[in-house]
């Protein structure tokens, strides 16, 4: 059945039953339509596709070693990612961001480049040639599996606002030095995708990376170990 | 039978326009450059809302001229167009409980079992459950409105809002609540979820903290004592009555994905009540009877994708997600058929972000006024009459009286929002002419027999005394910003494992709220209900005045409220309420033990 015919199918069948107004009759009608239709769950379902497009455009990027990737292809597909967006030069939040994500890096440990991959996206690609990223990974002694990328200017905009990191006061948004400290992470393969603030504490943007791993989030849970501040903490 | 004026019609024709035009850009592939040449992109992104092209665009022009870029997120989808007013509101169904549950529910983890909860319940001995509840999160196929496909909806036992609990002091109840969640979510949500009851006077373990998520195939077994404030401190054995709540609301809080959740449908009501609001209008306060003329609302505004007619979650927003389709309980633009009489409406601000002032607009666009008698589930002292409409921020509750009888058969009234708001932080105040806002709900006056023997509010009937104050323990101080676009409360990231203060059981304190710029922030605060003392220095409204759950926090407002903390211990959270700012860890950890700490007590460093 074609997309469409089946989309008026479904429309039409939904106005009969629903029409008392009762949601509970809902589940009725969710086993009438996978007994006319038992394979609504694979052929509805083109969300990811969509997902896709909206959010991850397949520019191409050059890396600190100097390789040409595509960014949906060959950086997220059906991987757990990290995606900050900084510059090489940047001496405003990109050094906290970048030492904080270095502690993550290495409690994150060898799953970094296996199935979790890191990625920073340089703000001035004009700049950032792919010699000057990997002598930034050098200088602050980054392991393998976090990625530095670099691309055509109007390409890595379009990128960081299909992305969400940007901020939405144009003014704010053009100090490059105050650009914007959250950080995406998800799960492409399954859609879930969320952001954490760069500077929060590693160990809790650890666990959440971590959820993002579809084991994680089936396991029972454990118990928290909460961390307390002293007492009359002065900050 | 739908009537649909003039107006609506050419609203609808424009938001159709609008989609089309924007698909015709998508067709034509133009790119950014082009579309700056033709005028269509400004330079930050995004498709300039001119008429035509923005389903707001009969907006008073405000929208046009702020320095913000829009939507704050990946562009705003312009939804299918929806003919308003097809479909009956639909009512939740009542939760019924079950005879019994296996394994029995006990004190400690039922880990082998599958439960989820990693503390043991404290208070299951001195309030043992009563009545016994089984709920399964579930996908279910809904259907929002007939002219769009059934939606993928995440769901409390099969319906969206989900049950509603009906509930009485002094009866506690325990639900088992089970992640039945699939791992494919249909471009959002994650099968990771905790259930808050807000706001319960619920023991940490069972409130829904955002940090105690379970995984689908787990079970978590949530006790709700039922109990009033103070039942173990200062009012022991029976509480204060005067903290009686009536409209909570049940909804996901998994953080980080909080609002994704909600949005695909994981959130209900849960009532309470006792020998005072008895739900019989021949008793006690005498309000409208449940569930015949007591008609709870839940209030969402949602996006669907222009091509497929599918529910649409942007991903990449971080200001607020504003939906250009107006839903009551699940259905968009909902009729309902109301008698000539007094009903009791409870209105509820289910989110995600969007910011409501609602009116009951009448034939010729005149304003038909209303009672409000409760803010956020708390009776207030006596009913507060309104002929400028009401203002409610998301996870707001306002219980309301509308009287119908003056209207003839036949006759139409609009629940209509003429709060305009253009982005994600926040309303920008104008109110816009009657008529001319977003009808989201349309009153049709039936002719049948009327039998009205509820209180006249207009007789001003005296509900709860706002409960006495005691001396406070220690005054905290709180200022929420953004740091690099990244939320902060003091400077400090959240964590959830991070107990940024201890409040000392048993004591009161005084908190200090301060906004930020530019952003209006509906600020929650899990566990007691709270007084607010003063808002900017001046002494809260009539309607602000009693016991809330919710601030609002507007640009550099200035609010002092005034908290005890009775009965229980354990973790609970201070959040925004624009569930995208919550997501994005606009949030903190605090926790009532029997020492407590004077943590964020540094009120002068402003």
């Amino acid at each position: 059945m074609s997309d469409v015919s089946r989309r008026k199918m479904l429309a039409g069948l939904a106005v009969a039953p629903l029409a008392a107004g009762v949601v509970a009759q809902a589940s009725g009608l969710d086993n009438l339509l996978r007994g006319l239709n038992p394979t609504l769950e694979k052929t509805e379902d083109t969300s990811r596709e969509k997902t896709r497009k909206k959010y991850f455009p397949n520019f191409e990027l050059t890396t600190h070693e100097g390789k040409r990737v595509k960014f949906y292809d060959d950086l997220i597909k059906d991987k757990i990612v990290v995606i900050n967006f900084m510059y090489a030069q940047c001496e405003g939040i990109c050094v906290p961001i970048t030492a904080n994500l270095k502690r993550v890096q290495r409690l994150l440990g060898n799953r970094v480049g296996k199935d979790i991959f890191m990625y920073s996206i340089t703000l001035k690609p004009e700049e950032d040639t792919p010699e000057k990223l990997k002598h930034y990974v050098h200088m602050h002694h980054l392991k393998p599996g976090w990625t530095f990328l670099t691309g055509k200017p109007d390409e890595i905009e379009i990128l960081r606002r299909k992305m969400g990191l940007y901020t939405s006061n144009t003014k704010q948004d053009k100090i490059l030095t105050n650009h914007i400290g959250m950080v995406r992470y998800g799960n492409e393969a399954r859609q879930w995708w969320a952001m954490f603030p760069g500077k929060a504490n590693a160990p809790w943007i650890v666990e959440s990376i971590l959820w993002m791993d579809e084991g994680k989030v089936k396991q029972q849970p454990q118990e928290r170990t909460p961390k307390v501040r002293g007492m009359n903490h002065k900050h | 039978m739908a009537n649909i004026s003039k107006r609506d019609r050419r609203r609808e024709r424009e938001i159709a326009n609008a989609a089309k035009n924007r698909r015709e850009i998508i067709a034509a592939q133009l790119n950014r450059r082009d579309m700056m040449k033709a005028g269509l992109l400004t330079s930050a992104g995004y498709l300039i809302h001119k008429s035509g092209l923005s389903a707001r665009a009969q907006f008073s022009g405000d929208c046009d001229n702020r320095w913000r870029d829009g939507s704050g997120g990946n562009g705003t989808p312009v939804s299918p167009p929806t003919t308003p007013f097809l479909e009956p509101m639909p009512i939740p169904p009542v939760a019924q409980p079950v005879a019994a549950l296996t394994p029995v529910p006990q004190i400690n983890p039922n880990t082998a079992a599958g439960e989820a909860r990693t503390r043991p319940h404290q208070a299951f001995a001195q309030f043992v459950p009563q009545k016994l509840y089984e709920v399964h999160q579930r996908e279910v196929l809904i259907s929002m409105h007939p002219q769009l496909p059934l939606q993928r909806l995440w769901t409390f036992n099969g319906t969206a809002p989900g049950q509603t609990y009906v509930a009485r002091y002094g009866e506690p109840i325990l639900v088992r609540n089970f992640n039945d969640l699939p791992a494919n979510n249909g471009g959002f949500g994650l099968q990771s979820v905790s259930t808050h009851l807000h706001n319960g006077h619920t023991p940490s373990e069972s409130d829904g903290f955002p940090c105690d998520f379970f995984g689908q195939g787990n079970f978590y077994d949530q006790h709700y004592p039922n109990v009033l404030a103070g039942i173990n401190s200062s009012h022991p054995g029976t509480g204060d009555i005067l903290e009686s709540m009536s409209t909570l609301w049940y909804h996901d809080h998994r953080v980080d994905f909080t609002a994704q959740n909600v949005y695909k449908g994981l959130a209900g009501f849960y009532l309470l009540f006792n020998n005072f609001d008895t739900g019989n209008e021949t008793t006690g306060f005498r309000l409208p009877t449940y569930p015949d003329f007591d008609i709870p609302m839940m209030f969402n505004d949602k996006n669907f994708d222009p091509d497929d007619g599918l529910l649409a979650f942007d991903l990449a927003n971080r200001d607020g997600i504003l939906g250009d389709k107006f839903l009551v309980n699940g259905k968009i633009q909902p009729f309902f058929n109301v008698k000539r009489r007094r009903y009791r409406f409870r209105w509820l601000n289910g989110g995600p972000s969007r910011f409501y002032r609602f009116y009951l607009t009448k034939t010729g666009n005149t304003n038909h006024p209303f009672w409000i008698i409760s803010n956020d589930g708390n009776l207030l002292k006596n009913p507060v009459q309104t002929t400028t409409g009401l203002f409610i921020a998301v996870a707001e509750r306002m219980d309301v009286i509308v009287d119908f009888s003056s209207f003839a058969a036949g006759s139409v009234i609009h629940l209509e929002n003429r709060l305009e708001q253009c982005d994600g932080a926040g309303p920008t105040n104008n109110i816009l002419p009657a008529g001319q806002g977003n009808k989201v709900l349309e009153f049709r006056v039936v002719s049948d027999a009327v039998n009205d023997q509820s209180v006249n509010p207009a007789t001003n009937p005296t509900f709860y005394q706002v409960p006495t104050r005691v001396t406070e323990r220690i005054k905290r101080c709180f200022k929420f910003d953004r740091d690099n676009g990244q939320w902060v409360i003091n400077d400090k990231l959240f964590d959830c494992n991070d107990v940024r203060f201890k409040v000392k059981r048993n004591t009161a304190e005084i908190w200090q709220l301060e906004g930020g710029f530019d952003w209006s922030h509906p600020i929650h605060i899990h566990f007691e209900e709270h007084q607010v003392l003063k808002r900017n220095g001046n002494t809260p409204t009539l309607i602000e005045r009693g016991r809330k759950d919710v601030i609002r926090l507007g640009e550099g407002d200035d609010v002092e409220i005034y908290f005890r903390f009775r009965d229980f211990v354990g973790r609970y959270p201070m959040h925004c309420h624009n569930t995208i700012h919550e997501d994005h860890a606009m949030m903190l950890r605090f926790d009532i033990d029997d020492v407590g700490n004077d943590n964020e007590n540094d009120c002068g460093r402003r």
